[in-house]
C-alpha cells in the first residue's frame, strides 16, 4: 500500500530514515519524501534485525503500528500536517494500552490487557502518533539499572555489557539504539534522567501534575510524573506539547496553561542565571564526569548565561526521603495486585491468606518486594512518626530550598549522575549503593519540579548528562536552554557505535 | 532504630507475601542497611516543620455528582483468574 | 452489686448520591453483581480518584446540623488492609482531618426527657464490596457494586447508658439524616449500619471497663437487644471472676447472642496515610455558608415549634417532627382542618394504624392531608360522630373518594335535627318500661342502656351529645 506516491524518489539516497530525528521526520513526512507505513515498516525491520540484543522491547505491535501509520498517511492525505501525525514511538509498559499487553516489567501483569488506554497514550494516539511497542523497564518503574524486570535486564546501546539505567532503561536503549525515534518513560526519582544520562539522549521529566497520571500504573503516586526520552530538546518539546495538559480524570493534574514549547525554543540565553548547588559537586561525584559537567557549562557563559553557586543543604536528606516516602506509597499502590480480579494467581490456592502471598510473592520481584515490606514498616504502628512523619518533613526543607535558590536562578544545573553507566550486575547485590544513583535527581521529584538531562559530554566513551532544574512549570524554559546549548554543541548528535546519527 | 526478624515476619504478614528462609534473612539484611541509610534524616531538627504531604499544593478538584458508567461487567470479567455467575471468585472465606 | 452500661456507637450512613465517592458508576441498590463497578472500583492498575461533590456537600450538611466544627481542611487517608472485597488493598477514608468534628445530638426518652450526646467526628470513607459466601460450595462470590458507595461514619462519645438510650439516639440520627436528605436511613438495604462499643462498670466508678465491638447491626431492635445481652454478657463474666477482653464480636439475631469474630481477632495494623492520589479538600466560609442555606428546619426546632404554634405536648410534638414529611402532613392538615389536636390525633393514631398495618410510608399514604383535613372538619361541623368518622375514614382508606362523597354516597351524615332525636327517644323509651321505671328509682347505669338503644335506632347517626342532653331531658320527665 502506497498513499504517497512521492516517496519513492528523493530521499532513496539515504535509506537509513530511522535515523532521522522527531523534528526530521515530521519536516520529511510533511515534505512526503516517505509516508508513515515505510518509516514504520522501517523501524518494525530494524526492531526485528536489533531489538532482541538489547531486549529494549517488551511488546512490539507491528500490526497495529502499521494500521496506525495508514489511518495517520490517509489524514496526511485529507491534509492533516501536525508535527506527530505519522510520527512512530514507543510506551514504557506501564503506560496503559487499550487490547494490548501492559505489563509493568512483573509476571504480576505478564498477561494484563487494560480496557482503556492511558490519557497519555489516548492523546498522541488523537495526534496520530504510532505506537511500535512497549518497552522494558524495572519491575513497577523500582530500580536504576533496568535490572529488575521480569522479561530480563536491558542493555546500554553504548556498550552491551553496561546496563541502559532504569526504570525507563527499554525506552532509553530504544531511542539511543534507534528502535523508535522517541518513548515516553516516567520519573519517580529520576528514571527517566539517569537513563537518558546513561544512553547519551536529551530526557525530560515534566512538573508534577503537568502530565496526567490517568492510566499509568502507580510506583510512589506523589513522586512519579510522566516524560520523553529523545534525541535532542526539539523533540522533547514536541512530544511534550502532545503529552502536558489538564486531564479532570487525574485529580493532581494541574489546571495550567500548556505554553508553545517549540516556539519557545529559540529564545537567546542572554541574561540566564543558572545556579549551581555547591553540594551537586562535592565528594561522590567522579573527577572525569566533573570537568565535563564544567565544560558544559562553560558553554552556557560562553551563550551569554551566569554561573551562581547556590546551595540546597537538605539535598543530602532526599534518598532519606525518598526511600521512605516512595516505598511507603508504593506498598499501598500495589496492594490491589492480590490475584482476585486481575493479574497473576498461584496455582490451586489452598485458602484465601494462600492465595494472597503465594499469587504477590510468586508474581512480584525481589525489589519490589523489598520496597514494599520497608515501606510497610516505615508505615507500622510505632514507626509512622520516626519515619513517615520524618520524611515528609524533610521533604518540605527540600522543597523550600528549591524555592530559596530559584528566588536567584532561573534554572539549576549540576550532573545528573555521580557516573557514566555501570556494569550489570555490579550493583545488584547491594540495594544502598544502587539507590545511590539517584542522588542528584530524586531532590526534583520530592520538589515536584521539572528537569531534564541533556547529552554534556564523554568519559571514555561513554555518555554523561548534564541536569537541568527548572520552576514549577518552566518546562518551556527547560527545553529553550537546552536548544540553545545543543545549536552550540554536538554530544547530543553523538550515537552508539554501531548506530550512525 | 533496628530491625529485628520477627519484624520481617510480622510486615511479611501485613503486606500478605510469604518469605523462604533464605529470603527472610536476605531481608532482614537489605532492609536493616535500607533503615540505616534512612535513619541519617534522624539527625536533622524538624521540630518547627510542617509536614508535606504532596509537592502539589493545590486543593482537590471536585466532580459532578452524574453517573457516567454504563455496565461493564462482561468485559471486566474476562480479566479474572476466576470468576462465575457475575461474581469474581476467591477461595471460601470463614467468617 | 448494680452495674452501668457504657456505649459508644460508630454509625455507617450511606449518602444518597447517584454516583460513588470518587467514580462515576452508579450507586443504586439492587443491581446484577458486579455491573456497577467501574475501573476504578475494580482498582484496576492506572487508575484514579476525583471526589464527588454531592458527597462533601451531604457530609458538611450533616456537620452543620449537629452543630458541629466542619474541617476547613479535611484530608482523606488510606487504611490499608486486605480482604476480597475491598479491592484496592486499602480504604479511602479520613482519619486525622475529617469533614465533620466535634458536634452533639440531643435524644428524646419516651417519657419527654432529653439528653445531649456528643459526637465525636464524622468523617467520608467508601463502602467495601459484598463477600458472598453462600452461592458456591468452595468459594466466596465478590460483587463490587456497592465497593465505593459514599459513607458517612458518625462516631458519638461513649455517653450513652442503655441500651433504649442508644436506640433514641439511632433514631434521631436517622431522624436528621432523612430530614436533610443525604440518606434514605434504611437499615435493611444496609443504607444505616451500627456499630457498638459496649463495656460496662460498676456504678459510681470513673474508669471505662474494656469494650466490645459488635459490628455491623441492622435494625434498631437488634441494637438494643445485641447491647442489652453483650452486657449481662460481661456483667456475668466478670461476676463470675473473668476479664472482658477488647475485641469484635458479632450479633447473631436467631440465637439473641453475640459471638467472638476469630477471624478479625488478628492485630491489623492499619497503617494511614496520607491517599497520594487526592488533595486536601479545602472549603471557605462561602461555601459553609451556601450549605448552611440549605439546611431544612431540623428535628429538634420544628418540634418545639409545633408544641408552641400548636399547643402539642412534647411527646406529641417530637413524634410528629421525627420525620420530616409526617411533620408536613400534620402541618397541612392542622391548618386546613384549623384543629390541631384532632389533627395530632389522627395522624399519630388512625393514619399511623393504617401505615403501620400496610407497610406504608407517609409519602405513600392512601390518605392525602387534604383528604383527612376534609374528614376532620365534617367532624368539627357535627356531620359525623367521631364514631361515624372512623367509618369514613376506612373507606377513605378503601379507595372510595373523600370523606363528603361517600358521607352522600352512603347516607352517614350525623342526625342533629332535635325533633328526629325526640321523636327516637320516644320509641325507645316506650319500648323499655320496666328501664324506666328502674332508671326513675334511682338506678341511673341504666342511662348508658338508653343510649345505646337510641345511637342503634339511628344506626349510628345521631349526634352523641345530642342525644345524651335529650335524653336526660326525657328521663327527668318533660
Amino acid at each position: 500500500m502506497n498513499l504517497n506516491p512521492g516517496t519513492a524518489s528523493p530521499n532513496i539516497t539515504n535509506p537509513n530514515i530511522t535515523n532521522h530525528s522527531l523534528s526530521a521526520i515530521a519536516r520529511a513526512l510533511k515534505n512526503g519524501d516517505y509516508s508513515s507505513v515505510e518509516l514504520t515498516r522501517a523501524y518494525l525491520d530494524r526492531i526485528a534485525a536489533h531489538g532482541g540484543a538489547l531486549n529494549a522491547y517488551i511488546t512490539v505491535t507491528a500490526e497495529r503500528a502499521l494500521a496506525q501509520a495508514e489511518a495517520a498517511d490517509a489524514r496526511r492525505a485529507k491534509g492533516e500536517s501536525q508535527p506527530l501525525l505519522g510520527v512512530p514511538l514507543a510506551h514504557k509498559d506501564l503506560f496503559c494500552t487499550a487490547g494490548v499487553r501492559t505489563s509493568c516489567g512483573s509476571r504480576m501483569l505478564d498477561k494484563f490487557i487494560a480496557p482503556y488506554d492511558a490519557t497519555v497514550v489516548a492523546k498522541l494516539d488523537a495526534a496520530g502518533m504510532v505506537t511500535l511497542g512497549k518497552t522494558n523497564m524495572d519491575e513497577f518503574a523500582m530500580g536504576s539499572s533496568n535490572e529488575n524486570s521480569w522479561y530480563g535486564a536491558v542493555r546500554n546501546p553504548w556498550n552491551h555489557a553496561l546496563v541502559p539505567g532504569g526504570s525507563s532503561g527499554g525506552s532509553a536503549a530504544a531511542v539511543a539504539a534507534r528502535l523508535c525515534p522517541i518513548a515516553t518513560g516516567t520519573d519517580t526519582g529520576g528514571s527517566v534522567r539517569q537513563p537518558a544520562s546513561f544512553c547519551g539522549l536529551t530526557g525530560l521529566k515534566a512538573t508534577y501534575g503537568r502530565i496526567s497520571r490517568w492510566g499509568m500504573i502507580a510506583y510512589a503516586s506523589s513522586l512519579d510524573q510522566a516524560g520523553v526520552l529523545a534525541q535532542n530538546a526539539a523533540d522533547c518539546a514536541l512530544l511534550l506539547q502532545g503529552m502536558a495538559g489538564f486531564d479532570p480524570k487525574d485529580s493532581t493534574s494541574a489546571q495550567v496553561a500548556v505554553p508553545d514549547y517549540a516556539a519557545a525554543l529559540h529564545q537567546p540565553l542572554q541574561g540566564l542565571r543558572i545556579g549551581l548547588p555547591k553540594e551537586h559537586f562535592a565528594e561522590g561525584l567522579s573527577l572525569e564526569v566533573e570537568q565535563q559537567i564544567r565544560a558544559a557549562l562553560a558553554v552556557f557563559e560562553r551563550l551569554g548565561a551566569t554561573l551562581v553557586e547556590v546551595s540546597l543543604p537538605n539535598s543530602h536528606l532526599s534518598i532519606c526521603a525518598y526511600y521512605v516516602i516512595a516505598p511507603a506509597e508504593a506498598s499501598a499502590n500495589l496492594s490491589r495486585y492480590d490475584g482476585v480480579r486481575y493479574g497473576y494467581r498461584c496455582e490451586r490456592p489452598k485458602d484465601l491468606e494462600d492465595l494472597y502471598k503465594r499469587s504477590r510473592s510468586e508474581g512480584f520481584g525481589n525489589e519490589v518486594k523489598r520496597r514494599i515490606m520497608v515501606g510497610t514498616y516505615a508505615l507500622s504502628a510505632g514507626y509512622y512518626e520516626a519515619y513517615y512523619g520524618k520524611a515528609q518533613k524533610v521533604r518540605r526543607l527540600i522543597k523550600d530550598d528549591f524555592t530559596r535558590a530559584f528566588q536567584e536562578v532561573d534554572v539549576i544545573m549540576g550532573p545528573t549522575t555521580p557516573g557514566t553507566a555501570f556494569a550489570l550486575g555490579s550493583k545488584t547485590k547491594d540495594p544502598v549503593t544502587m539507590y545511590l544513583e539517584d542522588i542528584y535527581t530524586i531532590a526534583v521529584n520530592l520538589a515536584g519540579l521539572p528537569g531534564m538531562s541533556i547529552p554534556a559530554g564523554q568519559v571514555h566513551g561513554l555518555p554523561i548528562g548534564l541536569q537541568i532544574v527548572g520552576r514549577d512549570f518552566d518546562e518551556a524554559r527547560l527545553l529553550n536552554v537546552a536548544h540553545q546549548f545543543q545549536q552550540a554543541s554536538d554530544w547530543h548528535t553523538r550515537t552508539p557505535p554501531g548506530v550512525s546519527g | 532504630m533496628s530491625i529485628a526478624a520477627k519484624d520481617i515476619d510480622i510486615i511479611a504478614h501485613l503486606a500478605r507475601l510469604s518469605l523462604t528462609d533464605t529470603e527472610r534473612s536476605d531481608a532482614l539484611g537489605s532492609i536493616a542497611s535500607i533503615l540505616q541509610l534512612v535513619n541519617q534524616m534522624q539527625a536533622v531538627d524538624t521540630s518547627a516543620v510542617a509536614p508535606l504531604a504532596h509537592p502539589f499544593e493545590a486543593s482537590q478538584r471536585l466532580r459532578e455528582d452524574v453517573v457516567t458508567e454504563s455496565d461493564q461487567r462482561e468485559t471486566l470479567l474476562t480479566l479474572a483468574p476466576s470468576a462465575e455467575q457475575g461474581l469474581f471468585l476467591v477461595p471460601k472465606v470463614i467468617e | 452489686m448494680t452495674w452501668e452500661t457504657v456505649i459508644g456507637l460508630e454509625v455507617h450512613v450511606q449518602l444518597a448520591t447517584h454516583s460513588k465517592l470518587f467514580s462515576g458508576s452508579s450507586t443504586r441498590f439492587g443491581a446484577a453483581p458486579n455491573t456497577q463497578a467501574n475501573v476504578y472500583d475494580l482498582a484496576l492498575p492506572g487508575t484514579l480518584p476525583v471526589l464527588n461533590a454531592e458527597a462533601l456537600r451531604m457530609a458538611v450538611q450533616f456537620g452543620l446540623a449537629i452543630g458541629a466544627e466542619i474541617g476547613l481542611t479535611s484530608v482523606f487517608d488510606r487504611k490499608n488492609y486486605f480482604y476480597p472485597d475491598l479491592p484496592k488493598g486499602y480504604q479511602t477514608s479520613q482519619l486525622a482531618h475529617p469533614t465533620v468534628g466535634k458536634g452533639a445530638l440531643t435524644i428524646t426518652r419516651d417519657d419527654g426527657s432529653t439528653q445531649t450526646i456528643g459526637i465525636t467526628r464524622a468523617h467520608m470513607e467508601e463502602d467495601a464490596g459484598k463477600s458472598l459466601h453462600e452461592e458456591f460450595p468452595h468459594a466466596t462470590g465478590i460483587d463490587l457494586n456497592r465497593a465505593g458507595t459514599p459513607l458517612l461514619e458518625i462516631v458519638s462519645e461513649p455517653e450513652l447508658r442503655s441500651a433504649k438510650d442508644a436506640v433514641a439516639y439511632l433514631k434521631k440520627l436517622h431522624s436528621l439524616i432523612t430530614y436533610l436528605g443525604i440518606s434514605d436511613g434504611d437499615m435493611s438495604q444496609g443504607s444505616m449500619r451500627c456499630d457498638a462499643n459496649v463495656s460496662v462498670r460498676k456504678v459510681g466508678a470513673t474508669e471505662f471497663g474494656t469494650r466490645a465491638e459488635i459490628k455491623n447491626i441492622n435494625s434498631f431492635r437488634f441494637v438494643e437487644k445485641a447491647i442489652l445481652v453483650d452486657a449481662q454478657r460481661q456483667i456475668d463474666l466478670i461476676e463470675e471472676g473473668g476479664k472482658v477482653v477488647q475485641e469484635t464480636r458479632l450479633y447473631d439475631a436467631d440465637k439473641n447472642q453475640t459471638r467472638s469474630m476469630r477471624s478479625k481477632e488478628v492485630a491489623n495494623d492499619y497503617r494511614y496515610f496520607p491517599e497520594p492520589d487526592l488533595l486536601p479538600v479545602v472549603i471557605d466560609d462561602a461555601y459553609i455558608a451556601a450549605v448552611r442555606a440549605t439546611l431544612p428546619e431540623l428535628p429538634d426546632v420544628k418540634a418545639a415549634r409545633l408544641q408552641s404554634q400548636y399547643g402539642l405536648s412534647v411527646y406529641d410534638a417530637n413524634v410528629l417532627a421525627s420525620e420530616r414529611a409526617t411533620a408536613a402532613y400534620f402541618e397541612e392538615v392542622a391548618q386546613t382542618a384549623r384543629d390541631a389536636k384532632l389533627a395530632a390525633n389522627w395522624v399519630m393514631v388512625d393514619l399511623q394504624a393504617v401505615l403501620n398495618k400496610n407497610a406504608l410510608t407517609i409519602a405513600q399514604s392512601p390518605v392525602s392531608a387534604a383528604a383527612l383535613a376534609g374528614l376532620i372538619l365534617r367532624i368539627k361541623d357535627n356531620t359525623l360522630s367521631s364514631k361515624i368518622a372512623k367509618t369514613v375514614f376506612e373507606a377513605m382508606v378503601a379507595g372510595e373518594g373523600n370523606a363528603d362523597a361517600i358521607i352522600a354516597a352512603k347516607g352517614l351524615t350525623q342526625v342533629t335535627d332535635t325533633h328526629a332525636i325526640e321523636q327516637l327517644i320516644d320509641t325507645v323509651l316506650a319500648n323499655n318500661p320496666t328501664q324506666v321505671a328502674q332508671y326513675r328509682a334511682g338506678q341511673e347505669k341504666v342511662f348508658t342502656f338508653f343510649i345505646g338503644q337510641v345511637m342503634k335506632e339511628s344506626k349510628g347517626k345521631a349526634n352523641p351529645a345530642q342525644v345524651n342532653d335529650l335524653l336526660k331531658a326525657k328521663l327527668a320527665g318533660n
